[in-house]
């Protein structure tokens, strides 16, 4: 954090005065952010532990039923690694394809990096309910996709990607990509362009600059877009809802069936452990990345 | 040899680029063509026939404008209020020293790191526990909405906040104008491109939430809930029809800014 710089100079009582002033600004966010998000995700601890017998007619008694937590991940241990495993390759898949693209609009799109930036942003826009589906149109089983695949035998005669693996991974990809490209422009953008010229200056190749010079000072941007598009593909379960089938469950889906079903302390459980396992994994991540400032 | 590598180099990524922004695009071209689908059967989801009926009848399929009006409705409030909170605190971040910075900072970062089904089903947790079960519908959707726009607008504000010099405010200080016109005339012009690009973000964020929204909406429908739910039977191609006009309304705003600012810019050159 930089450049806070105080307008005049400050006496004892101004500073008073405007850590009054930064609090108040705070207050209505902050509140906000207490009663819809702080509240609540007590609430949801709160609710893990319920009676899992009880229903929403008769109500939910506290019973500090901790063995929910064994329960749920007793039933649904297979659909939580899979939702952690697509996730994965998902951000693995984005920063492959991330990485050009941000590049790309950072140093050699010249005069379009404004364009080019506006179109990665543009198809926010079309609800990503109606991307997913037309997804669903495009990978179907006689799709041109999967006619090209077969052409070039990447496909077996009666392959199909519809209802896979690859299908739900490809939606979750497609579906997060601007979130990594986002930030690694970001980062990628601040670079000043002397230290790479200095790498060719000093007879690195392009390759060795790259690795030497632009990657490590890219970093930040690494970190925050592989956690900005791992999070939410963690538990997401539209693409798996319609893209996959059964055998592509991910967490999400089971949460909200059983929220649906309201079955809460069940479905609570599993939020609270998805929760944890994520922020367990983030601290490891950002610790071994080195980098502490997240935002 | 290095020739040669230059020239990939500065060629090869940009097409890579390219080609990543086309896999970006590619189902909107599959939306924009099926606006124009005559779908001859309401099971299949496949390109029929060209009809201009979808785009003269977009409110023919019961609910689907509604549901639209709705989801408008929510997001422009959800917008103005999220703007308005997250613009207070990113100036307060960027521009005010105070105890619990860190804390704070790590306190708004914390919705944006956490799964949209963890957020849905905490605050639904809340609704149900405090005898709101019942009345779950636009309130809800509307306090879930700006809770998770928040931080985006925070973020959002302060990279353009951090990124200002500050040396132009202490200028116009120097210049005996008051802190108030100070604030209007020199601060929130520069900042207000940061609040419009957050401004934007909120309302694609709202408009297009899906997973928040189905856990807290009741019988309420949005536009993203009426997709859902015709996508469990048969889609009606004037979904295609609002999906197209979102996208191109969104084109138009930003390629006009684009252009507005190249022209201001080769004004000021001359």
């Amino acid at each position: 954090m930089s450049a806070i710089v105080p307008v005049s100079a400050a006496g004892k009582t101004e500073r008073s005065g405007r850590r009054l002033t930064a609090y108040l600004l705070l207050l209505p966010g902050g509140l906000w952010l207490l009663l819809f998000f702080v509240v609540p995700i007590v609430t949801l601890l709160a609710a893990s532990l319920y009676d899992p017998d009880g229903s929403i007619e008769a109500g939910f008694s506290m019973t500090w039923s901790w063995h929910n937590y064994v329960d749920a991940l007793a039933d649904y241990a297979r659909p939580f690694g899979r939702s952690l495993w697509y996730a994965l390759l998902t951000t693995a898949f984005c920063l492959l394809l991330g990485y050009p693209l941000a590049y790309a609009i950072a140093f050699k799109a010249g005069r379009w990096r404004n364009v080019m930036l506006a179109l990665v942003i543009a198809p926010f826009f079309t609800s990503f309910l109606i991307r997913t589906l037309s997804w669903k149109l495009l990978l179907s089983d006689n799709g041109f996709v999967v006619d090209a695949l077969k052409a070039v035998h990447i496909l077996g005669s009666d392959g199909r990607l519809l209802a896979t693996t690859a299908a739900v991974v490809t939606g979750l990809t497609y579906n997060f990509l601007p979130f990594m490209v986002l930030p690694l422009y970001a980062s990628l953008e601040k670079i000043d362009h002397r230290l790479i010229e200095a790498g060719g200056d000093l007879f690195a190749g392009p390759f060795t600059t790259f690795r030497t010079v632009t990657l490590p000072l890219s970093m930040p941007g690494v970190v925050a877009g592989t956690l900005l598009t791992f999070i939410p593909a963690a538990g997401d379960y539209i693409n798996a809802q319609l893209l996959g089938t059964p055998k592509q469950r991910m967490i999400g889906n089971d949460i909200q069936r059983l929220f649906a079903a309201g079955a809460y302390p069940t479905a609570a459980a599993l939020s609270v452990t998805l929760m944890a396992a994520i922020v367990v994994l983030v601290l490891f991540y950002v610790r071994r990345a080195g980098t502490e400032e997240l935002v | 040899m290095t020739r040669v590598g230059r020239w990939i180099g500065r060629h090869l990524i940009l097409f890579i680029g390219l080609l990543v922004l086309l896999y970006l695009f590619a189902p909107i071209f599959v939306v924009m063509l099926m606006s124009f689908n005559a779908p001859t059967s309401k099971l299949t989801y496949t390109f029929d026939g060209f009809t201009w009926q979808n785009w003269l009848h977009p409110c023919r399929p019961s609910g689907l404008c509604e549901a639209v009006s709705v989801s408008l409705r929510i997001g422009l409030a959800a917008t103005v209020i999220a703007t308005a909170l997250g613009t207070l605190m990113a100036f307060a971040m960027v521009r005010q020293r105070f105890r619990g910075r860190s804390a704070t900072n790590l306190f708004i970062f914390l919705p944006m790191a956490s799964p949209e089904i963890v957020l849905g089903s905490s605050l639904l947790a809340l609704f149900v526990s405090s005898g709101f079960g019942g009345r779950l519908g636009f309130w809800t959707i509307l306090i879930a909405h700006v809770m998770f726009c928040l931080s985006f607008v925070v973020v959002t504000v302060k990279a353009r906040l951090t990124g200002m010099d500050s040396r132009l405010e202490q200028a116009a200080m120097d210049l005996y104008a008051n802190e108030w016109q100070t604030f209007w005339r020199i601060t929130f012009p520069l900042v207000f491109p940061g609040i419009l690009a957050a401004a934007l973000l909120s309302f694609s964020l709202s408009f297009d939430d899906f997973i928040i929204t189905n856990l807290n909406a009741g019988t309420t429908v949005t536009f993203p809930m009426f997709v859902w739910g015709s996508a469990q039977r048969d889609i009606p191609p004037q979904i295609n029809v609002v999906g197209t006009a979102m996208f191109l309304l969104a084109l138009v705003f930003v390629l006009g800014g684009e252009l507005a600012r190249r022209r201001r810019r080769s004004t000021r050159a001359r």
